[in-house]
């Protein structure tokens, strides 16, 4: 199985690999590019904890395959921060006490942050159903909500 | 400013007890910069991946590696036969038992260890996995544990044929592995026969998994050079790793280095130690690089840590009134193929002895007997403190029957037997002190939080309306805090913590515990424990843990024991160190020790306004002028062996709507009331409770582990093991009420594990209530849709 060359744009940088073509995203990601922010949960596309956004779109790393990055823009959590200092969603989850071990909160906030893209002034019932690919087993949701709802007013007062 | 005020500005400037200080840890968590054991890349590092069995027992006829080996990337192939010349191939379980670290002759559940492959990267290790040929013979399988003691069932345990004095009791069966008892067993049956009321009924604890999101996993690195190894590894007790590491290899525990770092959720998945451990270890230090094994989601959920599999028969006799006279409980408890809990050693069914709850029993006993079965090992305490939660089901369960079979609400049945505020500390029958508690004062602030009446009349209504409405109600007590070392050990360590902190020249300080958090914000609490006791701010003060070359030696983060223990032995350091300081600050401002007062944050001579010392200004001249005769330097280390366990509280009330077409259950409300003693952080409190009521719901209306009656486990991915999502999951509400610990020093009790512990048998009391007029005492978990649907079909309820 020859490598193939895979260019894509992670965080805004431009980057160039060179990956088996079975090789998923997420070991890209981690092991290639030691952006360890993304996280393995399942392999399986269910808990989330490897979502990065990929052409404005929340994708789950673990079953994405690196050359379907090709040409791509992809943010990771890494990439939320900017030199202005932390996302909004960042804020509001520390704000709100969102998260407890860590390990899904990468994901949480890339889908967060992706989800205010898509609907800026969510309902409580709207952010379950747009949070609801992301899997969290310590908080029972509820400050996350709480997060979002806080992200959303943040973003409206900025 | 007046005086008052300036104490209140200093004292809150500490963020000390009490307050909602935001968490430190939180900073590179929500940057992606938290490191966990999966993050640690080293050079020349190769994967570990496991050859497991499709069969749940078997006998093994042979192994080819040959062709695994002969692809490229592949180091190694090791099976139990590398491992005997090390005695390697077996190990020591937790529970007096041994455990195949690579199965020796035989596999006894489906997903064992069959063999290991090291290769260059995790996917050539995959890929080599495949290519290991095994050849099975298959066996008779054992899954019911009913059948294990049948004198025709098949026997799993080979290795301990004859051997029929087990680690607690004698065998009476190759596949019985104890049978441990607790209370008066002549009494109770003595009040049983004369009672005037008695229920009996039996209930099945379904297995499930604590299925944190992070899976189980470690870096091995053997340096050759020098002998040193260090294990970064998923664990939630580091040092006892380090121990049982340096006893199985030989190398003196001085050369062997334990790092826990960020754990991604344990929940008691990270107690035990795992044959992927071993092995990773083992290969690391034949082939002198590092090795690293990570388990995927299958391995997780099929093969480390399930916990409950209890089989439970819970009676009460009882007067006309309601009132416990006696208490038996039986229980069967499937352990799978190897007996792997993880209990303090004197217990084998952990501390199911608390199962007389928050009532005046008089007498009672408890019988426990351990089974073999083809099942995956364990089991684990599924947040929890050693089989509470099963304690807890048991008899909240049987005191539903109590108040259903006399008529009585059960609220009322509660308030009748609830051990009274003025009997604390109380001795329980079966051997345990509560300390604290008043239960009428806490039952009745939820019942009026909830309009309890109205709930009642409203579930009249609906009932002759011929909907399903039910309201659970559960008034726990839980035993936490393992432990009293003259009752709780460990591999023979007594179960104290610890806590050294150094408070440096300028007044900043540091702190390193026994204990490790994962998720609970150790980082942030323990520093304001330390900010209260010292009067030093919370921010200035860092918390390590996790490295056993570095931190004092600790028992480690479960049951519920971090606060009851190591923050204990937090507080009793900070006050030896607040001690000497006194002795400084008197020499300083030239006055008797007994002429000072603390106040928030310094000393002050009593009487004499302006004469004072701040805490920061005797630290530095605790490295310049101390008292004559006196060691320079600011710090102290505590080793704490809790005098008892601490006994938290809670009042839970459910309220469910059961929809009739479908089987479908919506959760309506759900109301906590934690009583955990003196809160430290009502934030984190708060937060740890929410994630402790979804693990609750997800036990009770989700989470299982079937196996067929080939021993082929049914459900070990996402897809199909229930992990609530945002959709799901109900509103929390939350409440609480204070009633400390006489015996620890800050009066905490702990608190994460009760919101699981307490949540389960609340939905099943909440279910059953929705039934309760049908005649339907007790429903077995998990309430989901398909099962509750079958259930009213039986009821025929249209």
């Amino acid at each position: 199985m020859g490598k193939q060359a895979v260019s894509f744009k992670v965080n805004g940088k431009p980057v160039d690999v060179l990956v088996d073509p079975r090789e998923l995203l997420v070991h890209t990601l981690r092991e290639k590019l030691q952006l360890t922010g993304t996280h393995i949960g399942c392999e399986s596309t269910h808990c989330g904890v490897c979502t990065v956004d990929i052409n404005g779109q929340s994708i789950k790393s673990c079953t994405f395959l690196t050359v379907q990055a090709d040409g791509a823009e992809v943010t990771t959590v890494e990439g939320l921060a900017t030199a202005d200092g932390l996302h909004i969603v960042q804020q509001a989850f520390v704000e709100e006490h969102g998260l407890q071990c860590g390990f899904c909160t990468p994901g949480m906030l890339v889908r967060a942050a992706s989800f205010l893209k898509e609907n800026p002034n969510p309902t409580e019932d709207e952010i379950r159903w747009g949070m609801s690919g992301n899997l969290c087993r310590c908080t029972g949701y509820q400050n996350i909500i709480k997060a979002v709802k806080t992200a959303a007013r943040m973003m409206q007062e900025a | 400013m007046t005086e008052q005020m300036d104490k209140e500005t200093r004292e809150a400037a500490l963020q000390g007890m009490g307050c909602s200080r935001k968490r430190k840890e939180d900073a590179r968590f929500i940057q992606g910069k938290g490191r966990y054991t999966d993050d640690i890349q080293m050079a020349g590092m190769l994967f570990a991946d496991m050859v497991r069995s499709p069969y749940a027992h078997a006998r093994i006829k042979s192994i080819n590696k040959e062709k695994a080996l002969a692809l490229p990337g592949v180091h190694a192939v090791l099976t139990a036969d590398d491992l005997k010349p090390l005695n390697l191939h077996w190990m020591p379980t937790l529970a007096g038992d041994v455990q195949a670290v690579l199965a020796d002759e035989k596999v006894h559940f489906q997903y064992q260890e069959v063999a290991v492959v090291v290769a260059d990267d995790r996917y050539i290790a995959a890929d080599a996995v495949d290519l290991v040929e095994v050849e099975y013979e298959e066996l008779p399988v054992l899954v019911d544990a009913h059948k294990a003691m049948d004198a025709d069932a098949p026997v799993l345990r080979e290795d301990l044929i004859g051997k029929m004095q087990g680690a607690h009791s004698e065998r009476k069966h190759d596949n019985h592995i104890f049978n441990w008892q607790a209370g008066d067993k002549e009494a109770t049956d003595r009040v049983f026969q004369n009672a005037e009321v008695v229920v009996s009924q039996d209930m099945y604890y379904h297995r499930v998994h604590p299925c944190p999101l992070e899976t189980c996993g470690c870096v091995a690195s053997f340096d050759k050079v020098n002998g040193h190894l260090t294990v970064y590894l998923t664990s939630q007790a580091p040092h006892v790793v380090r121990t049982v590491v340096s006893m199985l290899s030989g190398l003196p525990e001085s050369k062997v280095r334990v790092i826990s770092p960020d754990i991604g959720g344990g929940f008691g998945n990270k107690v035990g130690i795992y044959p992927g451990y071993v092995t990773a270890i083992v290969a690391s230090i034949v082939l002198g690089v590092p090795v690293k094994w990570v388990e995927d989601r299958m391995e997780n959920i099929s093969t480390t840590a399930f916990a409950r599999d209890y089989h439970m028969t819970g009676e009460i006799a009882a007067d006309k009134d309601g009132i416990i006279k006696a208490l038996r409980v039986n229980v069967l408890a499937d352990h799978g193929a190897f007996d792997a809990c993880a209990d303090p050693s004197k217990f084998p069914a952990g501390l199911m002895h608390i199962c007389t709850g928050s009532y005046d029993v008089p007498v009672a006993h408890l019988n426990v007997d351990g089974v073999y079965t083809n099942k995956a090992p364990g089991g684990v305490a599924y947040r929890c403190s050693f089989r509470v939660t099963e304690a807890v089901y048991v008899i909240e369960r049987t005191m539903d029957v109590l108040a259903q079979k006399l008529g009585v609400d059960k609220a009322e049945i509660r308030r009748r037997n609830f051990i009274k505020s003025e009997q604390m500390p109380y001795k329980t029958c079966l051997g345990w002190e509560i300390d604290s508690g008043n239960y009428h004062m806490s039952l009745q602030k939820v019942l009026d939080a909830v309009d309890y009446d109205g709930l009642r009349r409203e579930q009249e209504e609906k009932r002759a309306k011929g909907e399903l409405m039910g309201i659970g109600l559960v008034t726990f007590t839980e035993i936490v805090g393992a432990g009293p070392s003259r009752n709780c050990d460990i591999l023979g360590i007594g179960m104290f913590d610890s806590a050294e902190i150094r408070v440096h020249p300028t007044g900043s300080a540091i702190a390193r515990m026994g204990t490790i958090t994962q998720g609970q914000g150790h980082q942030t609490t323990y520093a304001q424990i330390i900010a209260t006791e010292l009067g030093l701010p919370s921010e200035e003060i860092q918390i390590e843990e996790g490295d056993t070359d570095t931190a004092p030696y600790g028992l480690g983060t479960y049951g519920s024991r971090s606060t009851p223990v190591a923050g204990a032995a937090t507080a009793v350091a900070a006050r030896k160190i607040k001690a000497k300081a006194q002795k400084i600050a008197a020499h300083l401002l030239e006055v008797s020790e007994d002429d000072l007062e603390w106040e928030v944050d310094r000393f002050k001579v009593k009487g004499n306004p302006g004469q004072e010392k701040t805490m920061k200004e005797i630290a530095w001249a605790a490295y310049n002028n101390v008292p004559e005769g006196m060691e320079p330097g600011l710090e102290a280390v505590d080793y704490y062996d809790p005098p008892n366990f601490t006994y938290p509280y809670g009042i839970y009330l459910c309220v469910v709507d059961i929809d009739k077409q479908t089987g479908e259950t919506s959760v309506r409300r759900f109301y906590a009331l934690d009583d955990c003693g003196t809160r430290i952080n009502p934030m984190i409190i708060d937060g740890q409770i929410h994630g402790g009521l979804n693990e609750g719901f997800a036990v009770a209306m989700g989470q299982e582990m079937p196996y067929d009656e080939q021993g082929n486990l049914l459900g070990n991915t996402l897809m199909d093991y229930f992990v609530p999502t945002f959709v799901e999951t109900p509103k929390w509400e939350t409440d609480f009420t204070v009633t400390p610990s006489p015996h620890h020093p800050l009066g905490a009790k702990g608190v994460a594990e009760s919101p699981h512990v307490g949540s389960i048998p609340t939905f099943t009391s909440a279910i059953v209530d929705a039934f309760a007029h049908l005649g339907v005492t007790h429903l077995n978990m998990p309430h989901t849709a398909p099962r509750l649907w079958k259930t009213m079909q039986e009821l025929g309820v249209k």
